[in-house]
């Protein structure tokens, strides 16, 4: 029973691939463009880490080989976040908006999965592509290779990050359901998920406390770095992996919370 | 223009009631304070390049209040109504469709000096206070420069919208112009510190004019006042230069837009 649900929503994630892939390639010429849009951004992304590092050997414990993991990191993270997070759940506060939200409700799958599926941008494995190179450009700089362990670990808490970002993401929206301009709101979180290009530790005082705990930047980007420099220590790991946990609990219900109280806007 | 006073009154009247909606988006802003905190930690180190930390606190929060004062989203509005169609509307209006946008936008103007206000209330009590030039010669350069800024951005922004008559998606092109904005004007990196390269190209556009060089001024980077009214003289420059050019690819566009259009 519980399998055929799996297989279920593996196919309506599928299909729903499926379809955002046939539509983009009917805009082929933009596959160039987002091809030349990756590289420039990672090329402007870099330069406030040269200016940093042109003059210091270090910024808060950590030397431009590592500051450029985690920056590889965020390339790649915000990859999914323009590819497969943003487009699907942007779409949901206009559907809140006009009214066309009630005819997801009516579909005989969970709203929450049918919401975080319905658009993808293809076109964004361009940017995890380009943050994946960068990452490995960075490892061979440091010139030693991450043991299995590491990788196992980095890759975990990429996962972990994922997680966090996706709930993160999925609370503003449940919002809209009560303040419907809200599309500013997704511009604010990403304004502030910038900020993770950093790690964590050069920030100080309010911001390193709002970038671990409020919005967990720290999560997100500087400790998978962390883990596959082998720099993480098992407890702060175990740590993390409750507290996404725990986050994406917290968002399901307050997802759920939003639906009882989800009035439309068609009647 | 005699319409002008009036188009100004009801932007005030617009951003007054959509005031949640204004605040959250000048919390999006919160770049300088990011680099802020980020250029402090590091400079508390040591002075980075002859900028100590005290010149960054006054550099990054000048710019937020310059930056939240003197943007506005005229680009996204002119891009979504020539997209949607609604700006067929104001093309029947009697008055110029700009002095329309220019009304609603300088009409946010009051709305978001009482936003910044507590800013240069917090900049007044940091470290930074100590490098801001007093000199009446410089306070007047910078009036001019703040007017000048508002100008230029609106000018740019116009421009940017504009081009939505020739492109199919000028969200793409609004995203590229902010990534070039963000290094060439300063507003993630104090322009002297950024490669000898990038501050060569920087020369030559009008995004530093924008946001590094008035700054500058406000924080005592442009001693002699010579310098500082051919930064400003520079700032104009550009900014009628671009108005003139937006108005030439609205020109342009509208004739595009009637032929294609219905």
């Amino acid at each position: 029973m519980a399998s055929g649900r799996w297989r279920y929503y593996a196919r309506l994630l599928a299909v729903s691939m499926r379809t955002s892939t046939t539509t983009a390639m009917q805009y082929r010429a933009d596959f160039l463009v987002q091809g030349a849009m990756s590289i420039y951004w990672l090329g402007w992304n870099l330069v406030p880490l040269f200016v940093l590092y042109d003059r210091r050997a270090t910024v808060a414990g950590w030397s431009f080989e590592a500051a450029l993991v985690v920056m590889a990191h965020f390339v790649i993270l915000r990859g999914v976040l323009e590819g497969a997070v943003n487009p699907s759940l942007g779409a949901v506060i206009e559907q809140i908006r006009s009214g066309a939200f009630d005819y997801t409700l009516l579909r005989p799958a969970d709203s929450q999965f049918l919401v975080s599926t319905t658009r993808f941008a293809p076109w964004r494995i361009l940017d995890v592509l380009g943050g994946i190179g960068l990452l490995i450009y960075a490892l061979i700089r440091i010139g030693q290779v991450p043991t299995p362990g590491q990788i196992g670990a980095g890759l975990a808490m990429l996962g972990v990050g994922l997680v966090v970002m996706y709930s993160l993401w999925l609370i503003v929206v449940a919002s809209a359901f009560w303040v419907v301009r809200m599309d500013n709101l997704v511009y604010l979180l990403s304004s502030v998920f910038d900020a993770a290009r950093w790690p964590s530790s050069v920030f100080r005082g309010t911001w390193r406390i709002v970038f671990t705990f409020v919005i967990p930047l720290a999560v997100m980007t500087t400790y998978p770095a962390r883990a596959l420099l082998g720099q993480l220590a098992w407890p702060t790991a175990l740590a993390c992996v409750a507290g996404a946990l725990v986050l994406a609990a917290v968002a399901r219900g307050i997802w759920l919370l939003a639906l009882r109280n989800y009035t439309s806007a068609s009647s | 223009m005699a319409a002008l006073p009036t188009l100004i009154r009801l932007g005030t009247i617009e951003a007054i009631a959509y005031r949640a909606e204004m605040v959250v988006w000048l919390l999006t802003t919160t770049m300088p304070l990011v680099m802020l905190s980020l250029w402090t930690s590091v400079a508390d180190e040591a002075p980075f390049a002859a900028w100590a930390t005290r010149d960054f606190v006054a550099y990054y929060l000048v710019a937020l209040i310059l930056r939240n004062l003197t943007s506005n989203w005229v680009a996204w509005q002119v891009a979504e109504e020539i997209r949607t169609g609604t700006v067929a509307g104001r093309l029947l209006r009697p008055v110029h469709p700009f002095a329309s946008y220019l009304g609603t936008h300088l009409g946010a103007v009051p709305l978001r000096a009482a936003a910044v206000a507590p800013v240069m209330v917090v900049l007044g009590f940091t470290s930074g206070r100590a490098v801001l030039v007093t000199d009446p010669g410089h306070l007047g350069l910078i009036v001019a420069a703040v007017v000048g800024c508002w100008a230029l951005t609106f000018a740019v922004f116009l421009c940017l919208g504009t081009l939505a008559f020739f492109l199919d998606k000028p969200m793409g092109l609004i995203e590229a112009y902010f990534g070039v904005f963000a290094i060439m004007s300063g507003y993630l990196v104090p322009l002297p510190l950024l490669p000898s390269w990038i501050q060569t190209m920087a020369r030559w556009l009008p995004f530093r004019s924008m946001l590094g060089d008035p700054v500058a001024i406000v924080i005592g980077r442009v001693p002699d006042l010579g310098d500082a009214a051919r930064l400003v003289a520079q700032q104009w420059a550009w900014a009628t230069g671009l108005l003139v050019l937006a108005a030439a690819l609205w020109r342009r566009g509208v004739r595009r837009y009637e032929a294609f259009g219905g």
